[in-house]
């Protein structure tokens, strides 16, 4: 009965996001936007509920419990299944949407009712096609009769809290892209293209990015430590997929803080809007539709693809339509000096911008040129690292520059007093790279030198007086890409390996580590068997831990999987893998060193606690309602 | 610069990326892997059955009548899923015979006691080389087999009610 | 210095086009020389890619082709599309799933002496899925060889 009235409410609920997009139409209907969002929430969740009550007390009568719940699954893991899947995916993406939209309608309006609920409109017509994808093509509460005993989904890979709660936050990023995007086609059509607008929209592109920005680094994270392959980013299509929004994302709100103060960037930051929610459409269709071959495979109807095509081909391409028609009419803003704040603010704009370019190309040549001459090529980690580190490499070197100029016209005096700090560290990085370390890499030499740029420059950023929540918030982040960038450069050139097959009792030298085979021996799980290695790490003599990797055998699915036995000390991890017996007696280990690879991870959680600081900045200026709140945002005084 | 000429850019761009898109979803995706072995003789074999029950081998496919051989497990949902259209086969006068892939004696016990034995005999081929030499990636899939034990024509995937019909009528043709 | 907001909008216009395109050429030089082709032990008989050049390879893992040597490292095996075989040597762990008779691909190059070194396998997954490229690549074999294809249902 549940599951029918869950059924039942995901139809309240889209007619509810039908009566928020009638609103387009005008004509009164529009006073309902606020009701109609708040009711397709309360509808949305009820839905939600009933579905995770039957993953929850695992009624096998629906066929997606039986496919992705077990009796045996710990009760969190009959949680988190609720979206482990197409189905409960798509019904969180749109409770997700029906949050941002209750949230829009209970939020002030700064820029009026009458835009709230042309917005609101918008954010109902793309609920709306999301509804009838679910109800239409993927409903989650589909019987399945008669009803098997036993479910089908214990996939151990996909037990982990790694997994389970990193679709949430992805999804939390991608769909509060939605409500930029909503706000930009609100705007064309209303032509109130400006400071206010870009302050009402500045929030929600923080709080989306700030989410899209955990949920990457998570599912980066999750793939390190239970992939078992000693990497942490693969630019697999499906991270490329989660990628490209948080990219857009990114510069969508350095265009919109341009927009805010100077008025300036007006049609560019309308497309960034636009472009931003597309990419997470585009990003969720690629992953869905089983266009690209990924690690992440899914099963795949084609069915689903063309209808997941067509929302995005109506929504993209009505947006970008409305763009080509309405952009033109909105009045040209004004112009700048290069050498102003948004100057470099612009010019980050167009790194980013190629940024994305490369990623998207690379993502989709492979699907492209199989379309056009049936070849069939990969494109890896090496095009992507010999296109997007350069960029990166050019964007830390503006990043410690422009927080530095003043806005409107900035003078260049004052910068090589400001900016010393950073240059003496950022050589003493290079040179103690060379000496101490012996790195030969010039990719990586560069790569401590723009860590090191960076990161003074933004330490001395919150060392400065009088600061806004903006500027703390800007430097917060700014400092997280730095240690990101040392955790990903140290990790990867200091990085010692050793690949061995072992007898028990062998040991093995990796730079200043040692590694010795104390034993093998099976061990046994709740539904798997397993082989586990010991091994005592010791460094210079002292024993540091003991690791414990496993290979192991599940039942039921019958499976196969590898558990790195990883020990994270304050130099960084060390990380095994054992593989299978060569069968005389010996044992293969893959051993790695990987220096301060967590600060990948820290230097991730750095930026989303910007977003955060950034946000509550804008929570508390905005109870005074006047521009005048952002005229304290930070601005060094220019030695003019 | 043509403004308005510009504004159209990032519409033609897409629209060209979801030429592309369509382009892609058009063509078949995960292409499975049709059995070299259609046109061939079974492989010779010999699978110990449940039990006491008598097991399956080449000589069982090979008695003058043409059969359906079946190739499932217990842990495959597509073939709980399709057990209803096998039991309608058989209904329909169809003979079926089943090997067991990758699979313990007691869950293929319990399957079947569950979701009904169409099956005349079974097979278990625990270690899943006669699903290979089979030429079969998968589970589950169906063989069509002609009275002299030349295999006929292989269905991939679960059976839908649709294939029902198909399936007899390639067995009326092996006649 | 201070140009015409029109004046500095077609510079603006200018260098956003000129960094784009920058990208453009960095992304399509970048793509001829790290793109890694797919290649079926067929298609490595008609042509073979240039030693060092980093492919693709999959097919199955012939049946009885598995040794290891004595390092304990080292495997040989052989890749097969049931027409063309190709020797394959991988120095590393090898995949959970790795087994003979199923699909794999295994990325490298081939060495000076004409072997194929791959750095990398990938066996996936389960019974019921195999890496597309190599279902596709024993497609193309089984037509080439005109064994039989079911009727079209």
């Amino acid at each position: 009965m549940i599951p029918e009235i869950g059924h039942f409410l995901l139809w309240l609920a889209a007619a509810a996001a039908l009566v928020q997009a009638a609103g387009l139409a005008g004509r009164g209907i529009e006073v309902l936007a606020v009701p109609a969002a708040c009711a397709q929430l309360l509808f949305a969740l009820a839905a939600f509920a009933a579905l995770t009550w039957a993953f929850l007390v695992s009624d096998f009568s629906l066929q997606l419990v039986t496919l992705n719940s077990h009796t045996l699954k710990p009760t969190l893991y009959k949680f988190t299944g609720v979206w482990a899947n197409h189905e409960g995916s798509l019904l969180l993406w749109v409770l997700v949407m029906a949050l941002a939209g209750a949230a829009v309608a209970m939020a002030p309006a700064p820029l009026g009712p009458r835009f709230r609920a042309r917005a609101l409109a918008v954010m109902g017509l793309v609920s709306l096609g999301f509804f009838a994808f679910l109800l239409l093509a993927s409903n989650p509460f589909a019987r399945m009769l008669p009803a098997p005993t036993e479910g089908q989904g214990l996939n151990p890979l996909l037990q982990d809290p790694g997994l389970a709660f990193h679709p949430p936050l992805l999804y939390i990023g991608y769909v509060g892209l939605s409500v930029a995007f909503a706000f930009a086609v609100a705007a064309m059509l209303e032509g109130v293209v400006g400071p206010r607008w870009a302050l009402a929209v500045r929030p929600w592109v923080l709080l989306a990015w700030g989410f899209l920005t955990l949920g990457i680094a998570l599912g980066s994270f999750w793939a390190y430590y239970e992939l078992g392959w000693g990497g942490w980013w693969f630019w697999d299509p499906v991270e490329n997929a989660a990628l490209m929004p948080w990219i857009a994302a990114t510069a969508l709100f350095h265009s919109v803080a341009v927009l805010a103060r100077r008025d300036a960037l007006r049609n560019w930051t309308l497309l960034l809007a636009v472009l931003a929610f597309s990419l997470s459409m585009l990003g969720t269709f690629i992953v869905r539709s089983g266009l690209l071959t990924s690690v992440h495979a899914f099963a795949v109807d084609p069915a689903r693809g063309l209808f997941l095509m067509l929302l995005l081909a109506l929504y993209v391409g009505g947006a970008l339509a409305v763009y080509a028609w309405k952009a033109g009419s909105v009045p040209e803003g004004q112009g700048f000096e290069a050498f102003s704040r948004e100057g470099a603010l612009v010019a980050n704009n167009l790194l980013l911008s190629c940024m994305l370019g490369v990623v998207f190309i690379g993502t989709l040549y492979p699907m492209a040129l199989e379309g056009m001459t049936g070849q069939q090529i990969s494109v890896g980690p090496p095009y992507f690292n010999a296109t997007v580190v350069p960029l990166l490499l050019v964007m830390v070197v503006l990043m410690a520059i422009g927080p530095w100029l003043s806005w409107k016209r900035s003078g260049t005096a004052h910068l090589p007093a400001r900016l010393l700090p950073a240059g003496v560290a950022a050589a003493a990085a290079t040179v103690a790279a060379l000496a101490l370390f012996d790195v030969r890499s010039t990719i990586a030499l560069l790569g401590f030198a723009a860590a090191f740029w960076l990161g003074v420059a933004s330490v001395q950023i919150l060392l400065q007086q009088r600061l806004t929540y903006a500027a703390v918030g800007m430097a917060l982040a700014h400092f997280g890409v730095a240690v990101s960038i040392l955790g990903a450069t140290a990790s990867g050139a200091l990085q010692r390996e050793a690949l061995v097959a072992m007898r028990v009792g062998d040991a093995v030298q990796m730079g200043a580590w040692q590694a010795e085979l104390l034993d093998v021996s099976p061990v046994a799980g709740p539904n798997w068997t397993a082989l586990q290695a010991e091994l005592r790490i010791s460094r210079q003599g002292a024993e540091v831990a003991t690791l414990k990797p496993q290979s192991r055998t599940f039942t039921r699915p019958a499976m196969e999987t590898t558990e790195a036995g990883i020990a994270a000390l304050w130099q960084g991890d060390v990380y095994a893998v054992l593989g299978r017996p060569d069968g005389f007696g010996k044992w293969q280990i893959h051993l790695w060193f990987k220096p301060l690879v967590r600060l990948i991870w820290a230097g991730a959680f750095l930026m989303a606690l910007g977003g955060a600081v950034a946000l509550a900045g804008r929570a508390r200026v905005r109870l005074p309602r006047r521009r005048s709140g952002w005229q304290g945002a930070f601005a060094p005084q220019a030695a003019e | 610069m043509n403004r308005r000429a510009l504004l159209l850019l990032p519409l033609l761009l897409f629209l060209g990326l979801a030429g592309l898109l369509l382009v892609n979803l058009g063509r078949p995706q995960q292409a499975a892997v049709h059995s070299r072995m259609v046109g061939k003789p079974v492989p010779e074999f010999a699978l110990p059955g449940l039990d006491a029950e008598a097991g399956l081998s080449s000589k069982d496919l090979a008695t003058g009548k043409p059969v359906l051989l079946n190739i499932f497990a217990s842990w495959c949902l597509p073939c709980q899923v399709e057990a209803p259209h096998l039991e309608a086969l058989a209904a329909r006068g169809a003979t079926l015979h089943g090997i067991a892939v990758r699979d313990a004696p007691e869950e293929t016990r319990a399957f079947l006691q569950r979701h009904g034995n169409p099956f005349a005999r079974i097979g278990l081929d625990r270690g899943g080389q006669l699903m290979l030499a089979f030429g079969s990636s998968g589970v589950p899939e169906t063989f069509v087999i002609d009275g002299r034990g030349i295999i006929r024509y292989q269905h991939l995937g679960d059976i839908k009610a649709a294939d029902v019909a198909v399936l007899l009528r390639e067995l009326e043709r092996a006649q | 210095m201070a140009a015409k907001p029109k004046q500095q909008r077609l510079i603006l216009a200018v260098l956003a086009l000129a960094a784009l395109g920058g990208a453009g050429v960095l992304a399509a030089s970048a793509l001829g020389d790290t793109s890694t082709y797919f290649y079926a032990p067929t298609d490595l008989a008609a042509e073979r890619p240039d030693a060092g050049k980093s492919i693709r390879l999959g097919g199955l893992v012939k049946t009885g082709s598995v040794s290891r040597s004595a390092d304990g490292l080292t495997m040989r095996f052989t890749v097969t599309d049931n027409v063309h075989e190709t020797p394959v040597s991988y120095t590393g762990l090898v995949p959970d799933l790795f087994r003979e008779n199923q699909g794999v691909v295994a990325t490298g190059s081939f060495a000076a002496d004409g072997s194929f070194k791959a750095r990398e396998l990938l066996a996936k997954h389960d019974e019921n899925y195999m890496p597309p490229e190599v279902a596709k690549a024993l497609e193309r074999s089984n037509k080439a060889t005109g064994a039989a294809q079911p009727p079209a249902a």
